[in-house]
């Protein structure tokens, strides 16, 4: 499989980076040598931006607070219960008791979603993210 | 950043202010230190000698919340010493006269005692950065992160406006972007108060034109900013939360309030790759894709939106955040949330977001990304910010007075805490960097860093725990001895969940932008009783 060119996940910086796959999983990363930023040249968080990918620390099933503890269930559970909570919290106390925050970590795609939801879907402006810490 | 990264090479004065560039933008210190090699001056503002700062020449290491007396200093010597641009004043700029009056009523003695500097050392570093044409200012949260973060930014932008040095390649006012995308979603108006691009939420066409994509009106009244939902404690008004990928229970101040909070919101559901400290708390956790297993774009500082692509299928039963949002989506009978590819929701964004006009998936893939504002399909992207005009127009010269920080050291609280990324090897509250065993090897735990005055008055070894309390909390936490730090002011990030630093830090913050004091608090040191 040849390597796969994506951005760092970590500053603002915006190096580009190849990721190196193996059987479904990333073993390694590097610079790319033409890329505006990068020019060949990585930190030491860059070098190794491939090792939480795989960590067993990874969640991996979507988990409900049953009995005061989080227990794997089903998308379709959690989901289910996500979107009857809020809709219930909406019911009862407003829309604008609702409070979203989107991530600096995600992709823009994503961001935007989530804001389109939280403004058409859950009806308030309650959407900020940690562009301040 | 109001220029492209690769314009800083270019420049013949870097004027670098609260960033530790070298650790927290690695990429953006090495185009500085090549500047710096090509021979141009290098003057730091920060109250650390910081690498970066040890490569200056001009280190001003001010007292921490003192930028706006520097400032207002320095702009006053450039209008004695008849260095401003007045073509530029006169034909770019509104509102000059009250500066110039305000700055000439000022006391440049008085400036100099309060920021710690003497006044020699102000007038070097004023007169370099006012003399060359190709000066910029790169900034970062050493700036904002005050309780007067706008007017410090205001400071920022009247210097480089009273000198011209902003509508041209190689000079410009740079703010460095923490995180891959926190300009992305910026721009993506993950924001209380603005429509994708900074649209205005009560501009009536902005509206109709969304109203008209979406098929249903957004809300008329601003939200609360993060601070204001995570530190309303139990009686605030939020009583369901949805957090996507951030951890504030680390991350934001005052901590106590931040755990007291969450708690006991009635809902709290959190997307996250890891069980952070955050989803600890939620009643839902969704498991989150991570980068390597999903496409999209980021938007970089220098403006650059880029394409990253998916290397491998999401690990187990994860699923992208993008997926996540829209099935729940559908769930609450939101229109719009069936879209098969990121290109998809791009046109989407392109046709509702003016400065990402141009930007369409087989344009990034050709270029290495776009620089917004891009407008339209032909627009080639923008390198460089405010070439003729500003956003607003004219810009506005405001009149930015200083202020004490909230806390200021008293006998209880004799130090002053700053707080930051503290390492190259760790990123923001490390629930990523601390994974990889070789990063966690370089920096195994939190250090808090204290010069040694200070050290020896308190009879403290290197390496020795003590105990840090603020009015808000204490943790207890390793010393390093080091002339980073001036005495009377010690510094430690907020990497370690094992010592929650921002359990002391406060939640006072800037009025106008909400971005909380983490730079400055004062804080008591003790030392621990070994039995």
């Amino acid at each position: 499989m040849p390597d796969i060119m994506t951005i760092c996940n970590y500053c603002g910086c915006g190096c580009g980076v190849y990721l190196r796959v193996e059987q479904n999983r990333v073993v390694g990363s590097y610079p790319s040598k033409n890329h505006p930023i990068s020019r060949g040249n990585l930190c030491s968080k860059g070098w190794h931006l491939h090792e939480f990918i795989h960590s067993a620390e990874r969640l991996t099933e979507p988990l409900l607070r049953k009995d005061g503890e989080l227990r794997p269930v089903s998308w379709d559970e959690a989901l289910d219960y996500t979107a009857s909570a809020l809709t219930e919290t909406k019911e009862k106390f407003g829309t604008n008791a609702i409070g979203v925050l989107a991530s600096a970590k995600c992709t823009n795609e994503e961001n935007y979603l989530l804001q389109k939801l939280t403004r058409i879907g859950l009806g308030t402006n309650n959407i900020d993210h940690c562009a301040r810490l | 950043m109001t220029n492209s990264i690769a314009e800083l090479e270019g420049a013949d004065v870097l004027l670098v202010t609260g960033s530790n560039t070298t650790e927290t933008h690695p990429q953006i210190g090495r185009n500085i230190i090549t500047a710096v090699d090509h021979g141009a001056k290098l003057i730091v503002i920060d109250p650390r000698k910081t690498d970066i700062a040890k490569e200056a020449h001009i280190h001003l290491a001010l007292r921490p919340g003192t930028d706006i007396a520097l400032i207002n200093a320095m702009m006053r010597i450039i209008l004695d010493e008849n260095l401003a641009d007045d073509l530029f004043i006169s034909m770019r700029t509104e509102n000059f006269i009250a500066l110039r009056d305000y700055l000439h009523r000022l006391d440049l003695d008085e400036l100099a005692t309060i920021t710690g500097i003497n006044r020699t050392t102000i007038h070097e570093a004023a007169c370099l950065y006012a003399r060359s044409s190709k000066s910029v200012i790169c900034y970062c949260l050493g700036v904002t992160q005050h309780t007067c973060g706008t007017d410090n930014v205001q400071a920022v932008a009247n210097l480089a406006m009273l000198t011209g040095n902003v509508e041209k390649k190689h000079s410009g006012v740079d703010p460095l972007r923490g995180q891959n995308n926190v300009q992305g979603a910026c721009d993506m108006a993950a924001l209380p108060a603005v429509l994708s691009g900074y649209q205005n939420l009560a501009d009536i066409d902005v509206r109709n034109r969304f109203l008209a994509v979406w098929g249903r009106e957004v809300p008329k009244a601003p939200g609360l900013s993060l601070t204001e939902m995570t530190h309303a404690g139990i009686n605030g008004t939020i009583k369901a939360m949805f957090i996507m990928g951030e951890n504030p229970v680390l991350s934001d101040p005052h901590l106590n309030r931040v755990e007291n909070t969450l708690k006991h919101l009635p809902f709290l559901a959190v997307s996250d790759i890891f069980l952070t400290e955050t989803a600890k708390l939620a009643h839902v956790v969704f498991p989150a894709a991570s980068f390597a297993e999903k496409s999209g774009t980021v938007t970089n500082s220098e403006r650059r939106v880029q394409l990253c692509h998916q290397a491998i299928p999401p690990i187990r039963n994860c699923k992208p955040d993008s997926e996540i949002i829209m099935q729940l989506g559908r769930r609450l009978n939101c229109p719009g949330m069936d879209f098969d590819t990121e290109a998809e929701i791009m046109e989407e964004i392109s046709l509702l977001t003016p400065i990402y006009g141009g930007m369409h998936y087989d344009r990034l893939a050709k270029n290495w990304g776009l620089q917004w504002p891009c407008w339209n399909r032909d627009h080639p992207g923008t390198k460089f910010l405010h070439k003729y005009y500003f956003a607003r127009g004219k810009g506005c010269f405001t009149i930015t007075e200083h202020q004490e920080p909230y806390e200021n050291p008293e006998k209880k609280y004799p130090f002053t805490l700053v707080t930051g990324r503290g390492s190259y090897h760790h990123y923001h509250t490390a629930t990523m960097t601390r994974k990889s065993r070789r990063l966690l090897r370089e920096y195994p735990e939190a250090l808090l860093e204290i010069n040694k005055e200070d050290s020896d008055k308190l009879n403290l070894r290197d390496g020795e725990t003590v105990e840090l309390a603020s009015r808000r909390g204490t943790v207890h936490i390793k010393t390093k001895i080091t002339d980073r730090v001036q005495p009377g002011t010690v510094f430690s990030s907020f990497h370690f969940f094992e010592v929650p630093i921002n359990l002391l830090t406060l939640d006072a913050m800037d009025p106008k932008s909400k971005c909380p004091e983490l730079k400055i608090c004062s804080v008591n040191l003790r030392k621990v009783k070994h039995d």
